[in-house]
């Protein structure tokens, strides 16, 4: 019969090779989510300036925001909700405060509903872009978005909702702490 | 090997070292695979131990028994060991024992390698379950530990469990490499690919996806040890990662081995109810067939079990298609089944009790799969009780069922002493009944809306919950039963033939029973 050493080579490699795999899984998903749009992040627009030109039907535009379990800053949309017209650049702006007495950086994380409205909306500037917000304690800071919903939208599509979530850059470890003295309390 | 060659030379030496040397030093194929079957046991009866707590704490609305906290370790655990400790060992002892009498080799290829497999299995488990003693509990977040749950919100013992479970990866890939190599290359002259025993032809196609998956495994638990400690954000959206990324790689993984904790038991049963239907396998080719086919498929289905999560339709449609599609080739070998029981002439000893009723409840889990595949109507039934009942139908009288049956079925093989046949139909009445007992009218307050992973709920659930319970309490205690069974027949019975059973074919009936110490030290001739 063939030979032992390998066979054993062989599943050997295909070990470490799926092992790899694993890990390649993880830039796979960004490359698989950018072209589906599976998650609903809307990645910085290059050619946003395209999609303006003359002015489309009138669509309802709804802000969202979320604090993160731990985030204490306040952290809302300018102006809830907005009627716009499609091809037409619009600009809205979060208002965002450090509550805290110590510096921080927060980070946000945009999702949008439908997410097949995901390839019509071009972002020229959102905060959402950057790695991360830095405020200092007690800073206010009023925090920009720039965009076009292109005439292309779907017309079953009346309503976008663009929901961000902010998050503490930096908190990962403190979270674990609270969360065992709270089961030490309990 | 070198035992093998050594016993050529010296005829005096058969038998095993004396005492526990024997154990821990052992590298003979037999011994291993007694050392897993009791090693499972063992975990099966903790984890059963487990099962009951839940059931207990689950017996009346309200919180009675444990603290949330527990209760949320106790399933945690429940389903780590039952998966990793259980089922899986019990498989990798049957292989040991079987696949090298079955196609007629003397060991398995790499001995001493199985000893190590073997040998790192207890300190993972003991790793796993001191974590019961830390401070902060034992790991809480469900078996499929998702994240932020198992990074952010988790225990400190959680870098125990990941370090059990990288050395339960190990001890699979080595065991699996062992098993591949063996059936490739030792084979017995004139055994060709499509003339092996079906067992073995599950075992190979396991062996591969285990390859295949237990390194993703590893990688995402490496991925969460390098979240908690090193400040990396795999999982952490504040970072930039995506906890949903998590769910993705735990279920490229966790669904292939679904297929592992069930193929082995499809070659389990096509041996037993051919021997007790006494006639040849009805479409043995396209039983290979429909297993190569059922892993292959479990690659391309993982994201059905995260249709909540939010897809594209597309995406939805697609592995809704695919998973609808593995009740074929599954289709194929029930009917296969049936077709061999049909017009055979068949006597219902213990183990073809079992695989009937195998046959018949992992079928039942089958098609409750099938509704859980229905993406829209997944909507409804996800993360509830239903859920629960589909897959303890398809893991307990499906793969479980199996391991009894082959435990009744090669007992007499191992020690050469038969098993108790009344105890034996006794103990398969009293966890045929318990089973259904305790699982089907999971069913029911499922659709009924109870949602899983909680120790209480609300009025309206309290009836089928008792009843669920009383069946859990009938089965747990029938498996002690099992166990006096199968220490009586280790420690003596009526003697076993050779053959044992009247229909049995394949190469380890044809050795005495207890089989050898060293058998087929000459492979034998197979036409």
């Amino acid at each position: 019969m063939g030979n032992k050493r390998k066979t054993i080579l062989k599943l050997s490699a295909a070990v470490a090779g799926m092992y790899l795999f694993s890990f390649l899984l993880v830039p796979l998903y960004d490359v698989f989510c950018d072209i589906t749009g599976l998650n609903g992040k809307v990645a910085q627009s290059t050619n946003a300036e395209s999609s303006i030109s003359v002015e489309g039907r009138e669509i309802s535009l709804q802000f969202i925001s979320h604090n993160n379990a731990g985030m204490p800053w306040v952290f809302k949309p300018s102006k809830k909700v907005s009627k716009i017209k499609t091809g037409t650049l619009y600009e809205a702006t979060f208002y965002a405060k450090n509550t805290t007495d110590k510096m921080m950086t927060g980070r946000a994380v945009n999702s949008v509903a439908p997410s097949n409205a995901k390839d019509y909306i071009k972002k020229i500037e959102c905060f959402c872009f950057a790695e991360g917000i830095e405020l200092m304690p007690g800073e206010e800071i009023l925090l920009p978005i720039k965009m076009v919903v292109d005439n292309e939208l779907p017309k079953n599509i009346k309503n976008i909702v663009l929901s961000y979530t902010i998050f503490d850059s930096n908190i990962e470890h403190s979270i674990t702490m609270d969360h065992d003295s709270d089961l030490a309390g309990s | 090997m070198s035992a093998v060659i050594e016993n050529h030379h010296d005829d005096h030496h058969h038998g095993p070292a004396k005492g526990l040397k024997r154990w821990f030093y052992t590298t003979n194929h037999k011994d291993i695979g007694t050392l897993y079957l009791w090693f499972s046991f063992a975990m099966f009866l903790i984890g059963g131990a487990m099962a009951m707590i839940i059931r207990a704490e689950l017996f009346q609305p309200g919180m009675q028994i444990v603290e949330p906290e527990f209760y949320n370790q106790m399933i945690t655990l429940h389903g780590l060991i039952m998966i990793f400790g259980g089922v899986m060992p019990a498989f990798v002892g049957l292989a040991n024992w079987l696949v090298p009498m079955m196609i007629g080799a003397p060991d398995m290829a790499l001995p001493r390698m199985n000893n190590l497999s073997f040998w790192i299995l207890p300190f993972a488990f003991f790793i796993l379950l001191s974590s019961l003693f830390m401070e902060g509990g034992a790991p809480n977040f469900g078996w499929t530990f998702y994240a932020p749950l198992s990074t952010t919100y988790a225990p400190p013992s959680t870098t125990f469990f990941i370090f059990s479970v990288h050395i339960m990866g190990a001890s699979s890939i080595m065991g699996s490499i062992n098993v591949i190599v063996t059936i490739m290359n030792m084979r017995a002259p004139g055994m060709g690919l499509m003339k092996m025993p079906l067992f073995v032809w599950s075992w190979l196609i396991t062996a591969y996806l285990l390859i295949a998956v237990m390194p993703v495994l590893a990688g995402a638990v490496t991925m969460m040890l390098m979240d908690i400690h090193f400040g990396t954000s795999f999982f952490n959206a504040a970072g930039g990662g995506d906890p949903v990324l998590f769910q993705h790689i735990f279920w490229f993984f966790g669904h292939p081995e679904v297929y592992i904790m069930i193929l082995p038991a499809f070659g389990i049963v096509s041996h037993i109810i051919e021997t007790f239907s006494r006639k040849q396998l009805f479409g043995y080719s396209s039983m290979v067939w429909a297993m190569l086919s059922i892993a292959i498929l479990s690659f391309v289905v993982w994201a059905h079990h995260m249709f909540t999560v939010g897809m594209p339709l597309a995406a939805e449609l697609f592995f809704m298609w695919s998973t609808m599609l593995i009740a074929v080739p599954t289709g194929v070998k029930v009917f296969n089944w049936i077709a061999t029981m049909f017009r055979g002439s068949i006597t219902f000893e213990t183990p073809m009790l079992f695989a009937c009723a195998f046959v018949v409840l992992f079928t039942l889990g089958g098609f409750s799969g099938l509704m859980l595949a229905i993406t829209p109507a997944d909507f409804q039934y996800h993360d509830t009780y239903f859920v629960v009942a589909h897959f303890h139908y398809v893991l307990v009288p499906g793969a479980i069922f199996s391991i009894m049956a082959a435990v009744y079925y090669w007992i007499p093989k191992w020690t050469g002493n038969m098993y108790d046949e009344r105890l034996g139909k006794l103990h398969f009445w009293l966890s045929f009944v318990g089973v259904n007992v305790t699982f089907f009218p999971q069913h029911f307050i499922g659709l009924a809306g109870m949602p899983r992973r909680v120790p209480d709920y609300a009025l309206q659930f309290a009836d089928w919950n008792m009843v669920s319970t009383a069946g859990a309490f009938l089965f747990g205690f029938s498996q002690v039963f099992f166990l006096f069974i199968v220490i009586k027949t280790v420690v003596g019975g009526k003697k076993a033939t050779a053959q044992v059973w009247e229909g049995a074919r394949g190469l380890e009936w044809t050795v005495d029973s207890p089989a050898p110490y060293h058998t087929f030290t000459t492979p034998p001739k197979v036409s």
